[in-house]
């Protein structure tokens, strides 16, 4: 039975963030993941990270922009930490050896991305994920008093008798055995659902475990409904084309030529946070100025290429290898696409939810610093932030604090789950057809443009697969690298995932952010402006309602 | 296109599957299955997958997965060649599954033959597609001591570098541990206890980074460590098989270059005078001596001139059945021991030598940046040429 005094479940930027910073207050800490550190999600982000570093900026210019793109569903209090602490943490980074872009004079350099009012983005070309990620698994390495649980699957979290969080049981992936962690905190980093979604610019491994987890051990979610639907998705197969693209000046043309978004946006243009462009693209699509593909125009041939090559390498090769496309010499088609949870693990600024002992950090959380609609390089920058916090806090609060005991039944009963879902004969669907019925309805039914009776119809089939999945047989009766066994356990959270943020989005009747109802089609203040919490309760969520916290800035109407 | 065919100006073989974007086609794919708990040996089964032809190879084993056995093994995520999960062999060539097209592996498989689809090399399988990287790739990873290690406190604002230095460390930054590299290694092959092409690619991200304060350092461990920098053959096949571009073997030549250039680190594996007798030979002739190779490296000048020196000869002699070898193969005669032809214009040759040595610093390539090969942009180009002569 391994102990720790913190235990991280997931190893992106907020977990690794979160294990580096209780592991130098001395605590032991385990980190857990399904993956290795390095394949976690956090490498896809290609655009960079935020923060007011320049004397010229301030962080309550950051500030400001980001509680205006969450539609001021934001709580400004958890937004004015992040964006204060957000050049020391850059700083801390850069010292840290990541290899951040320079100005000609070896100083920090930046670029301009959407929805900001000045270019305060910092990146590594478009690797920045990548290379925040590889440099904390440096210091993981380096560390060695941070035990590391590679590849090892979290099923479920355990308790003790009084409530609090006491540990969680986790599957060596590599052998099969199920282990019973005990930690006097738990941090769950295990970031976004974006699976629940096809297509999704989200790797296979986002499935929205710990978001489910939590859910389960009677933690309320928060805002699950504000869904990032990206301006610029491969269609077919949803791959990300940067936001950094834009950000170096590319266009929109929908298949008439026309620069669509001076209808839309006419002062920020491209550059409008993400819901405005998605919107603005679907309508587009819809209103028959699109491709007969379904999709609009990107053209990024009016960027300098010596600027492309220099930047955004990583999308040339994007364009090259998966849509045939030289993006240096002709526009590539894109869509909106599933993209990112703002909603999730409702958390204080420390990272602790509503369960005594459980925090959560990074895209599995809502501290909510996203609101309705999370600003391009303010995610990667909220990992960190929080994941530091909470980490921090973690330490402290489990010091001089007995190791706790879970109640005891939770190992068995996961135990004899994952056995019984080994030896059933096969009956039914495939686990493959149901998770993409679900990806089906969730992208048709719940993504840029939504109403109550399609949202009713999807939360139908997602009650239906709920049940479907619970009788689901599987191929793998193996125990080493049982990669089937663990699908049919993923699946059983996305499924919870997809019922919540359908609920999220029944319950919302305005429009705010990333939740576009056409038959409520305006924001309203008066009645909504306040965050939608769900708590589990038997066969449907509890639904209930918190204030959003206001420190400076008035809603406004929202203009770009 | 591999940077070695765009280097050598080789055109990609046209792609099967003729047939109209987007549509599905079929593909047999054979992949290697290996189930540690059945107590038997691996087996090859082939599966049909119907997707379209510029899909993945990934693309096609997930429809195996989902359509016939989802318990074939393969470590996978983003589908988009940025975790480093998938990285497999395929037509025994080392790739990533994710980045490779189906229709690609189809032409190089030949019409109307299976694709075929192994685990990586030179690491242990653990089931089907997924190989042991622990034990392998990640020991060599942690052997580099994979951490910044600057000279006292930082400052207390950011380190003040040249814009070049972090563009040109990103290009080793920019791997994402996928072993691809480490499977195609030949060296490995022959000595499992080398570095490696990734863990030395890592290895140049410190060393070229100047916040790091151990330059020398690490240098002198990685060039005096048997198994280190100058275990490398040359062979080509990291750099063919990277799929983020990341040239490893140029890391490891630069690693060399800054050895003995910048610290005249003459190590017991005596690559500092392999790779001054190499400079010299083409300065001389213009294309290397290969008979002369051997007492050159040892020595500072040639066996013939008797100028070996005395530290070297024991090495020389263990290499001995290596000339005799030559020699009987007839690689080697005696009269190209003595006599070795110069290049007819070999006088532009010691020109790029001056040109480059009146430069006041040495110029390093950046493939980073020239990831392509029209030439059409003064700045980033102009790295590239510079060297295209060292
Ligand atoms: C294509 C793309 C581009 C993006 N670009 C940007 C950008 O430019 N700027 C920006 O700010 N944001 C960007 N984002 C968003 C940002 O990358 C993510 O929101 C962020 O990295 C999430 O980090 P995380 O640490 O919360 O989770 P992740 O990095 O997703 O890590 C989750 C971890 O949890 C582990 N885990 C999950 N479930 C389990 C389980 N059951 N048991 C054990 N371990 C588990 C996983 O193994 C993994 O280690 C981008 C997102 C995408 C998809
Ligand atoms: S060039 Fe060197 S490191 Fe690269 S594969 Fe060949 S022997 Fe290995
Ligand atoms: S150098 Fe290239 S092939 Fe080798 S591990 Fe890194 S990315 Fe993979
Ligand atoms: S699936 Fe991530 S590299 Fe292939």
């Amino acid at each position: 039975m391994p102990q720790h005094d913190v235990l991280v479940i997931g190893a992106g930027l907020a977990g690794q963030r979160a294990a580096l910073a209780a592991a130098e207050t001395g605590a032991s800490v385990g980190v857990i993941s399904k993956v290795h550190p390095v394949r976690s999600h956090s490498n896809a982000a290609a655009g960079g990270i935020n923060a007011a570093l320049d004397p010229e900026d301030s962080w309550e210019s950051h500030a400001f922009d980001t509680v205006k793109g969450s539609d001021y569903l934001g709580d400004q209090d958890a937004i004015e930490v992040m964006c204060r602490e957000a050049p020391d943490e850059v700083l801390r980074l850069e010292h840290l050896g990541v290899t951040f872009h320079r100005s000609d004079e070896g100083k920090l350099g930046t670029r301009a991305f959407g929805g900001a009012s000045a270019a305060r983005t910092y990146y590594v070309a478009d690797i920045t994920g990548q290379a925040l990620l590889h440099v904390l698994y440096e210091q993981l390495m380096k560390h060695d008093e941070v035990t590391r649980y590679e590849e090892w699957f979290t099923t479920a979290l355990a308790r003790d008798d009084s409530g609090r969080l006491a540990g969680a049981v986790t599957r060596n992936i590599r052998d099969g055995s199920l282990e019973l962690f005990t930690a006097k905190a738990v941090i769950l980093a295990t970031g976004g659902n974006g699976q629940i979604f096809n297509p999704t610019t989200n790797a296979l491994i986002c499935t929205g475990d710990g978001i489910a987890m939590a859910y389960r051990a009677g933690a309320p979610l928060m805002d699950m409904e504000m869904v990032q639907y990206h301006p610029t998705t491969l269609a077919g197969i949803g791959l990300l084309i940067t936001e950094g693209a834009r950000g170096e000046g590319a266009h929109l043309l929908n298949a008439e030529g026309e620069r669509f978004m001076e209808n839309y946006a006419p002062n920020k243009m491209e550059l409008a946070s993400r819901d405005v462009v998605s919107r603005a693209e679907q309508t587009e699509i819809n209103e028959g100025r699109g491709f007969p593909d379904g999709t609009v125009a990107l053209d990024i041939t009016v960027v300098p290429r010596h600027r492309i090559l220099q930047s955004l390498r990583e999308i040339v090769n994007v364009g090259r290898d998966f849509a045939g496309v030289d993006i240096t010499s002709e526009p590539i088609h894109i869509k909106p696409g599933n993209h990112y949870v703002m909603g999730g693990i409702k958390t204080d600024i420390d990272g602790q939810t509503d369960v005594p002992g459980l925090y959560a950090a990074g895209e599995c959380a809502c501290v909510s610093v996203h609101g309705g609609n999370r600003l391009g390089a303010n995610s990667l920058l909220d990992t960190l932030i929080f994941g530091r916090r909470s980490g921090v806090h973690a330490a402290q609060m489990g010091r001089g604090m007995a190791q706790p005991t879970p109640a005891g039944s939770e190992l068995a009963r996961e135990r004899e789950a994952i056995q019984s879902i080994i030896s059933r004969d096969r009956s039914g669907r495939r686990l493959s057809e149901i998770k993409a019925e679900m990806g089906k309805v969730m992208d048709e039914q719940v993504s840029v443009f939504r109403d109550e009776e399609r949202l009713r119809g999807a939360l139908e089939v997602v009650k239906r697969l709920q049940e479907e999945v619970k009788t689901v047989a599987v191929d793998d009766k193996g125990s080493v690298f049982n990669q089937d066994v663990l699908g049919a356990l993923e699946l059983q959270f996305m499924l919870d995932n997809a019922e919540c943020i359908v609920m999220g989005a029944i319950e919302r009747k305005e429009s705010r952010g990333a939740q576009f109802r056409t038959d409520f089609p305006e924001r309203n203040d008066d009645e909504w402006l306040k965050h939608i919490n769900l708590t589990a309760d038997g066969d449907i969520p509890a639904v209930s309602y918190s204030d959003v916290t206001m420190t400076q800035w008035e809603p406004e109407e929202r203009t770009y | 296109m591999s940077i070695l065919d765009k280097i050598l100006g080789r055109d990609e073989e046209p792609a099967d599957g003729d047939g109209p974007k987007n549509e599905a086609a079929g593909y047999t794919l054979k992949i290697r299955r290996y189930d540690p708990e059945s107590g038997e040996t691996a087996f090859w089964h082939e599966y049909d997958v119907d997707i379209a032809p510029e899909r993945s190879v990934l693309d096609g084993i997930l429809y195996a997965k989902d359509h016939e056995d989802a318990s074939i093994g393969i470590r996978c995520s983003c589908r988009a060649a940025i975790c480093g999960s998938c990285g497999v062999r395929i037509n025994g060539k080392s790739a990533l599954a994710c980045n490779t097209r189906i229709s690609d592996a189809q032409a190089k498989a030949g019409r109307g033959k299976p694709i075929v689809v192994e685990p990586m090399g030179n690491m242990p399988v653990l089931k089907d597609l997924i190989v042991d990287m622990d034990a392998v790739h990640w020991k060599k990873i942690q052997r580099v001591v994979p951490w910044l290690l600057p000279d006292g406190e930082p400052p207390e604002r950011e380190y003040i570098v040249p814009a070049e230095s972090m563009i040109d460390v990103t290009q080793s930054m920019a791997c994402i541990q996928c072993g691809v590299c480490v499977s195609a290694c030949l060296s490995l092959e022959v000595d499992p206890e080398f570095v490696g092409p990734a863990a030395l690619a890592k290895a140049y991200r410190f060393v070229g980074d100047p916040r790091d304060g151990q330059t020398e350092e690490r240098l002198r461990d990685l060039a005096e460590d048997p198994h280190g920098m100058y275990d490398c053959t040359h062979c080509f096949a990291c750099i063919e098989v990277c799929p983020k571009d990341v040239a490893p073997m140029d890391q490891i030549m630069r690693l060399r270059r800054r050895a003995t250039g910048d610290y005249e680190i003459k190590d017991k594996n005596n690559g500092y005078g392999h790779g001054k007798a190499f400079v010299d030979m083409i300065e001389n002739w213009g294309t290397l001596h290969e008979a002369q190779m051997l007492p050159r490296s040892f020595g500072d000048g040639s066996m013939i001139k008797g100028q070996t020196e005395p530290g070297a000869v024991k090495q020389l002699v263990e290499a001995l059945p290596t000339a005799i070898r030559g020699l009987k193969s007839g690689k080697v005669t005696p009269k190209a021991v003595l006599f070795h032809p110069k290049l007819p214009d070999q006088d532009n040759v010691r020109k790029i030598y001056k040109a480059i040595e009146s430069q006041g610093e040495r110029l390093e390539l950046n493939l980073y940046i020239v990831a392509d090969n029209s030439a059409d942009e003064e700045g980033a180009m102009a790295e590239g040429t510079k060297e295209g002569l060292a």
